[in-house]
């Protein structure tokens, strides 16, 4: 299959309120390419989850796309109504949200849940979607798979929740996952090993990924591209090596250079002073402007659009010289 | 030994609590009383101007310990000497709020440890009240706006009501209002888990900076470790109820002994990407009501001996660490 799983292009997120309309997602363009993981990482306020759940259709009035499209192989989804919508979500887009207790319904056995998604969405016998439903639980790492198949929510840990979430986003063979804070309530043993299971199955099944994360050492282990959002925006994107390793925009450096590492020997943290803007106030320019250690006159004046700087695209003045359009 | 003796000394500290059923239930439906051992036999020190941080994942006690040695829960068995008064023994009650006047506690949560109905001002000068330190509205107003200079707020914040403020602005206010009865001891109960990396960032620095200024004493309790090497001079790796190791926070980074603190320290993602060597680690945090027999960590522990799965593990101190495990020489 050539071109990308998901294809988005200048998505805008808005919501009417009575004193003017927020912009939450601000003119946002990305590819997911199949088997590929994009990390959306970004702080509370920066539209990471917004930009998910776009994707998936399930803004909540008054929220809209007030602009954009949004592709699933080349089919235009940000415009279909609730049928259709969902034909798709479950079985060619899987989710996975935070916290696997408010995911699955506590009064049916797991095993129902994922049978019950299976044959919505695909010809299958009961009999077949439970012996899928066993196979998938094992893969995913629940030892005696055919005994858990009869247990309710309640009775599995958090760490085996999210597992069962996983085989539930997975059961209808998805071309795209999209994955919000999916490690955030784990404790980090859990965590890496829920991390290791989403790349591998992702990998086997050429499933693309759509990774919403606080967490940058998540992304660091698990993304193959990165997408860094402040304000509603796109501040960096890029390979995870370069943004990692060799961050453009200023904001992801200060990023970076705030969380605490074990490799580290510094005293002090690098910290960008102020917090991210409210929507009702982002700033004129480029939203970053009163954080920036580096900002000048045009940065006040005017939004930076997109320009590549290695292989990363970077919207920030100081990187611009030759400004482009869209993606390669 | 050091010749000073420790700010902190906590012996012993153990507290059960009772999980059980109302007693009808359990004489109906024939069930065994059920106890959690939320925290059993933690002994620890904490010298003057040191850092001492609690490591562990959730269910690990170590909240449980943090409330205890602040005086908020009273242990079930042990001793917490706080310059040589014990807390729990202690019946003078002038002694008592001497003592008091000299612990503070900061909450990992500052949207729930803020009273929403009061202005900022009010809630920094309740200590200040409650302990008779300040004479007159003036004086009061004056240490509060020194307070909120000290935590880097605007003086004129002091009008505000919470509400009004980021999740990063509300814990330096809760800063403020610990350090408002001159304390020389902070409990902080993950302080950061709530907040953005960047604020976080803000924050540790303020408390880093504070320490050095004021010369206080932190326990700092986090599950965070990247976190807890920033700011700590000592660590102890909690793991359901039990301090398995603690050292210096340099060699414990350095060489980790106990398998669970290197089990702990694999977990951390690589975000250098310098491709460390990590092991996977099996299994689940089992349920505290029924722990394993012996060590509580031998079903997931890559080194476990016949001897872990029959006898506890008694800490062993030696060199400035301590260790509790069968399978490991300190």
């Amino acid at each position: 299959m050539t071109g990308p799983v998901l294809s988005v292009r200048n998505l805008r997120v808005e919501f009417p309120t009575r004193h003017g309309t927020l912009r939450a997602v601000d003119d946002i363009s990305f590819d997911i390419a199949a088997g590929e993981v994009l990390g959306v990482v970004g702080e509370s306020g920066a539209g990471k989850s917004m930009t998910g759940t776009a994707v998936i259709g399930l803004l909540e009035p008054p929220g809209r796309i007030a602009g954009g499209e949004v592709r699933l192989k080349g089919q235009r989804i940000d415009n279909l109504a609730g049928e259709a919508l969902r034909r798709i979500r479950g079985r060619r887009i899987g989710m996975v949200f935070q916290d696997p207790l408010t995911s699955l319904n506590p009064l049916y056995r797991v095993g129902e849940q994922i049978i019950e998604t299976m044959r919505t969405h695909l010809p299958m016998s009961e009999a077949q979607a439970r012996r899928r439903a066993i196979e998938l639980l094992s893969e995913v790492g629940i030892q005696g798979a055919s005994d858990r198949l009869d247990s309710y929510p309640h009775q599995f840990s958090g760490g085996m929740r999210q597992r069962v979430v996983l085989a539930l986003a997975l059961c209808a063979e998805p071309e795209l996952i999209v994955a919000d804070e999916p490690t955030t309530a784990l404790d980090v043993s859990i965590q890496a090993q829920i991390i290791q299971l989403i790349k591998r199955l992702c990998r086997e099944r050429g499933t693309a990924v759509m990774l919403i994360t606080h967490d940058m050492g998540v992304i660091a282990e698990t993304a193959d591209r990165v997408a860094v959002m402040y304000a509603g925006r796109i501040a960096e994107i890029g390979q995870v090596a370069d943004v990692v390793q060799r961050p453009s925009h200023p904001y992801t450096k200060g990023l970076m250079g705030s969380i605490p590492t074990l490799e580290g020997s510094e005293t002090r943290l690098v910290q960008i002073p102020g917090s991210m803007p409210r929507l009702t106030a982002i700033p004129q320019g480029c939203a970053f402007n009163p954080r920036c250690p580096q900002a000048f006159a045009r940065c006040f004046l005017e939004q930076p659009a997109a320009v590549f700087v290695g292989r990363s695209e970077v919207a920030c003045w100081l990187a611009s010289a030759t400004p482009v359009q869209g993606t390669p | 030994m050091k010749p000073e003796r420790p700010l902190v000394d906590v012996q012993g500290l153990s507290r059960v609590f009772d999980a059980s059923k109302p007693w009808l239930n359990r004489m109906l439906e024939g069930e065994q009383r059920m106890l959690l051992k939320a925290v059993q036999d933690v002994s620890l020190q904490i010298g003057r101007r040191e850092t001492f941080a609690l490591v562990g994942e959730s269910g690990s006690g170590k909240s449980t310990v943090a409330k205890m040695v602040v005086g908020l829960l009273q242990p079930t068995a042990g001793r917490v000497t706080i310059d040589g008064v014990d807390m729990w023994k202690t019946t003078a009650s002038d002694e008592m709020t001497a003592l008091r006047r000299r612990i503070q506690m900061i909450f990992q949560d500052p949207y729930a440890s803020l009273n929403p109905r009061w202005r900022v001002g009010a809630i920094i000068a309740d200590p200040l009240n409650a302990f008779g330190l300040t004479k007159g509205r003036d004086e009061t107003e004056a240490k509060v706006a020194e307070l909120l200079r000290l935590v880097g707020l605007d003086p004129a914040d002091m009008h505000k009501y919470p509400h009004e403020f980021s999740g990063g602005q509300r814990q330096r206010i809760c800063i403020a209002r610990a350090l408002s009865s001159n304390p020389e001891f902070l409990v902080c109960d993950e302080p950061t888990s709530a907040l953005d990396v960047s604020v976080q960032a803000q924050i540790l620095n303020l408390m880093r900076d504070l320490q050095d200024q004021l010369g206080l004493t932190y326990l700092f309790i986090s599950h965070n470790l990247a976190v807890v090497r920033h700011m700590a001079t000592r660590i102890g790796v909690m793991y359901l109820g039990r301090l398995v190791e603690s050292q210096p926070s340099a060699e414990l980074f350095k060489a980790p002994r106990h398998p669970y603190t290197r089990m702990l320290l694999d977990a951390v993602p690589d975000l250098k990407m310098s491709g460390r060597q990590r092991r996977m680690i099996e299994g689940e945090i089992p349920n505290p009501i029924s722990p394993p027999a012996g060590c509580a960590f031998h079903p997931r522990c890559p080194l476990a001996l016949d001897r872990c799965r029959v006898d506890v593990p008694t800490p062993f101190a030696s060199g400035g660490r301590t260790l509790a495990c069968h399978a490991v020489e300190v």
